[in-house]
């Protein structure tokens, strides 16, 4: 995964997702996937009806289209491993248009890639309807450990800002005529990456100083949460209670 | 590799959830005290780079590129139990907002990634400096050689985890082969990127390396003595030895412990039926049986861990710490 | 009338051993505008980070409204004396602009309502409110300033502190900061190599070199000795003629 920048990964808008808390929204989206994981690879309707889930929310959230697919390239490793299945898998062997290929490949294929996507797009909807302070307040109020949070707030903020300082360093050495071709050629590229990350260590213990003079004495402060009513609740687990229903639903029809 | 979901069934990433989440809870009540206070930013920061240099690929095979894990990185620079939750941080972040990996592998990708990475890299770290003089040098070398065998302990930790619950469809030998043969590769770029990175920083800032504290000769930190963790490492590798051998030598062993659980017969979808994995096979007793003794195995290995981390407890002094960058 | 900065005989080495201040005398009453001077490695930053209490002195006292640093003191005289560092992204370390803001006072015990009114405030100063639930790395440099400004005047300090607050702006963000300075109502020190800006803010400078405080007076009249500035590798910029200005 490359290149991803927090702001392309939201897409700002007011709908019932937009708005929805964000603890609720990743309960949401854990409850979804466990029902999706669980589902027997053989209930194949059941992942249309998944997709159908998934494409209200995104119709809803006005998530566009193209912005999921685009998203979802982050996929493309494990759907090349999928389709090399098939063709190096076990017997028994089936005969599929002329190839001959191994039967529990293809279910296993179809199962990495049914499965895969469903989380995919899921994850990808999640982050597209909360904007990222948000998700780490839904974390922390999941019960996540608090410098777990903490941690990932600071990651998250000064995730640009490093990557920044490395692509200004790749472009120095580039103006200096240096490409990074082969694998002994990365020592360069890694006493750059030594220096930066001095640089990322001295920014957070200067970032420790301008929070110590703000009055920082070891606990970030809590900032008032968002109140959540029974109708959020409902909101929130509608659909993935439906998933649910399906998962149990498939293995009923499969067993 | 991100595992994404769908790739191991819903039991073994379960299993997998509560080894991480103990694995987590355990370093991070290990890294106790540092991690209030100012290490939080600094923690923060760290993770930043390392999800900087996950994006960075490097070629392994042609037309494969692979990329750089950062666990023993982590280890080596700020120690194993901040190191395991700083890399947790980077993986879970990835999997939540960024899809790379998925939810319901969190469990799964925090093992390989950020425990079974940093674990090992910082006990092979560990015990390749004990031969060897406090010297730059010698931690270079240790560097390389724990970085190596971090990735690979990664991808042994993968093929485990497809043993015991992999979606299947293919020869758990040609998977090992594989992943392995793969990450060795992947393991020789990280090595060459971890040191590079830690030589840089022994050069300018030394510090800054947990793992070369002694050479710094920073006389207000004391390290447990070698002694005692070449006594900790025997243990370990001899319940480690014996978990194998009581595996493969009673085979029915594992199917007897689902027996008397009353989990035999359960007729859950498994894709492990006949995989042939000395220690893991199952006959009939089905998926649940291989994940519990499993679970129970890597229960002990991370009670084990947790335990080499109390061990490994750096008693330093507290320093008014203004950094130079800030005068 | 109690100074607003009162610091006597400070001294201070760094662990490794070199001094970096030598028995620093100053006082600044309060609504004064004092310049700092002096080359780099002088002990500037040092020496202002004994003022929120990160440093403590090894020799000497300092003393905010008459209020003497110590270990009981330190969370009071941080909330009087703000702080802006010289890179915005080291301050702005929250999430949103909103959080970033109200850090400080929720730190000094502002909740609720209050915290809120506080917050919006400090950036309506600062001329950001509408940035206030934005990440700031999608800010400008001169907004990240501007905003670094902010959350510093939301816990409402006394005192205000700068540290190159003009450097690596573009002329119209230069403005915008000096108008925001000269509209706040609170003692200033400012750190600085730019000169012209000194003038423009402060009407008393000092300069410091080699840990002591060399010289102490009007800011013109600082900037119009050329024998005292080439001492301290301090130079006006081209064209500028300090005698001609009028503040």
């Amino acid at each position: 995964m490359s290149g991803g920048h927090a702001h392309t990964l939201h897409i700002h808008g007011h709908s019932v997702a937009h708005r929805m808390a964000p603890h609720l929204k990743v309960a949401a989206l854990g409850i979804f996937v466990v029902a999706v994981v669980a589902t027997p690879a053989r209930a194949v309707p059941a992942f249309g009806v998944y997709a159908i889930l998934l494409g209200t929310v995104a119709a809803v959230s006005g998530v566009p289209v193209r912005f999921i697919v685009r998203r979802m390239v982050i996929e493309v490793p494990f759907l090349l491993f999928a389709v090399l299945l098939p063709f190096v898998g076990s017997a028994p062997y089936l005969s599929l248009g002329g190839l001959r290929v191994s039967e529990a490949g293809l279910l296993a294929a179809w199962t990495i890639v049914a499965k895969g996507s469903c989380g995919v797009v899921a994850s990808i909807l999640l982050a597209a309807t909360t904007e990222v302070p948000e998700i780490l307040t839904g974390l922390q109020r999941l019960r996540v450990p608090a410098p777990l949070v903490a941690i990932a707030g600071f990651m998250v903020r000064y995730l640009e800002v490093i990557a920044g300082e490395l692509s200004r360093m790749r472009v120095a050495m580039a103006a200096r005529g240096y490409e990074a071709r082969f694998l002994w050629q990365a020592k360069v590229l890694a006493t750059s990456a030594g220096a930066l990350f001095i640089r990322s260590y001295e920014r957070g213990e200067r970032v420790y100083l301008a929070m110590v003079s703000r009055g920082y004495t070891g606990t970030m402060p809590v900032f008032a949460a968002q109140g959540v009513t029974r109708r959020d609740y409902v909101q929130a687990f509608a659909l993935p209670a439906i998933a649910v229903v399906v998962a149990l639903a498939g293995w009923v029809v499969v067993a | 590799m991100h595992i994404p979901d769908g790739f191991i069934n819903g039991v073994t990433s379960a299993g997998a959830g509560v080894v991480a989440a103990g694995g987590l809870t355990a370093a991070l009540r290990q890294a106790g005290a540092r991690l209030k206070d100012r290490h939080i930013p600094l923690a923060g920061l760290v993770a930043a780079f390392v999800f900087v240099l996950q994006m960075l690929n490097f070629p392994v095979l042609p037309g494969m590129s692979g990329h750089l894990l950062g666990g023993a990185l982590a280890a080596i620079l700020m120690g194993p139990s901040v190191g395991i939750v700083v890399v947790s941080v980077v993986v879970i972040i990835q999997a939540l907002l960024f899809a790379d990996g998925g939810v319901s592998a969190l469990g799964l990708n925090v093992i390989n990634m950020a425990v079974v990475t940093t674990l090992v890299g910082w006990f092979v770290f560990r015990a390749i400096r004990i031969p060897l003089r406090p010297t730059r040098r010698s931690v270079l070398v240790a560097t390389f050689v724990a970085a190596t065998v971090s990735v690979a302990a990664s991808a042994g930790a993968f093929v485990l985890e497809y043993a015991m619950g992999g979606v299947g469809g293919i020869d758990i030998s040609t998977v090992s082969l594989l992943m392995i043969g793969v990450h060795v590769l992947i393991g020789l770029g990280e090595a060459a990127i971890t040191v590079g990175v830690v030589g840089a920083v022994l050069s300018t800032r030394p510090d800054l390396v947990y793992g070369a504290a002694d050479l710094a000769g920073d006389a207000t930190r004391s390290t447990v003595s070698n002694r005692r963790f070449v006594g900790v490492a025997v243990v370990v590798a001899v319940a480690l030895l014996g978990l194998a051998t009581i595996a493969s030598a009673n085979p029915d062993g594992l199917e007897w412990v689902a027996a008397r659980v009353g989990l035999a017969g359960s007729a859950q979808e498994s894709a492990v039926a006949s995989s042939p994995v000395a220690g893991y096979e199952v006959t009939g007793s089905g998926a649940f049986g291989t994940v519990l003794a499993g679970a129970l195995g890597l229960g002990v290995t991370f009670g084990v861990g947790y335990g080499l981390l109390r061990l490994f407890r750096r008693r330093s002094t507290t320093k008014p710490a203004v950094p130079r960058s800030a005068r | 009338m109690t100074p607003s900065v009162a610091v006597a005989d400070l001294t201070f080495s760094y662990p490794g051993g070199h001094r970096a201040l030598d028995g620093i005398d100053l006082t600044v009453q309060a609504g004064e505008r004092v310049a700092v001077f002096g080359p780099n490695g002088a002990g500037k930053t040092t020496f202002v980070l004994h003022l929120n209490g990160i440093h403590r002195p090894e020799r000497g006292t300092v003393s905010i409204e008459g209020i003497e640093l110590d270990d009981n003191t330190v969370m009071e005289i941080r909330r009087r004396v703000g702080l802006v560092f010289q890179d915005p992204d080291d301050q702005l370390f929250m999430p949103t602009v909103r959080q970033d803001v109200a850090f400080g006072p929720a730190n000094f015990g502002i909740k609720g309502d209050e915290l809120d009114e506080r917050v919006a405030e400090a950036l309506d100063m600062v001329g950001m409110i509408d940035a206030i639930d934005r990440a700031p790395h999608h800010l400008s440099l001169g907004e990240r300033r501007r905003v670094a400004i902010a959350t510093v005047i939301a816990s409402q300090p006394e005192i205000l502190i700068l540290d190159e607050p003009s450097s690596n702006l573009d002329p119209a963000s230069r403005r915008e900061v000096a108008d925001i300075l000269k509209g706040l109502d609170v003692t200033i020190l400012l750190v600085t190599h730019d000169l012209p800006y000194a003038l423009e803010l402060c009407e008393r400078a000092v300069i410091m070199n080699g840990g002591r405080l060399v010289a102490d007076g009007g800011t013109a009249e600082i900037l119009s000795d050329a024998r005292l500035m080439a001492a301290n590798r301090l130079e006006l910029p081209f064209g500028f003629d300090p005698r001609t200005v009028r503040r």
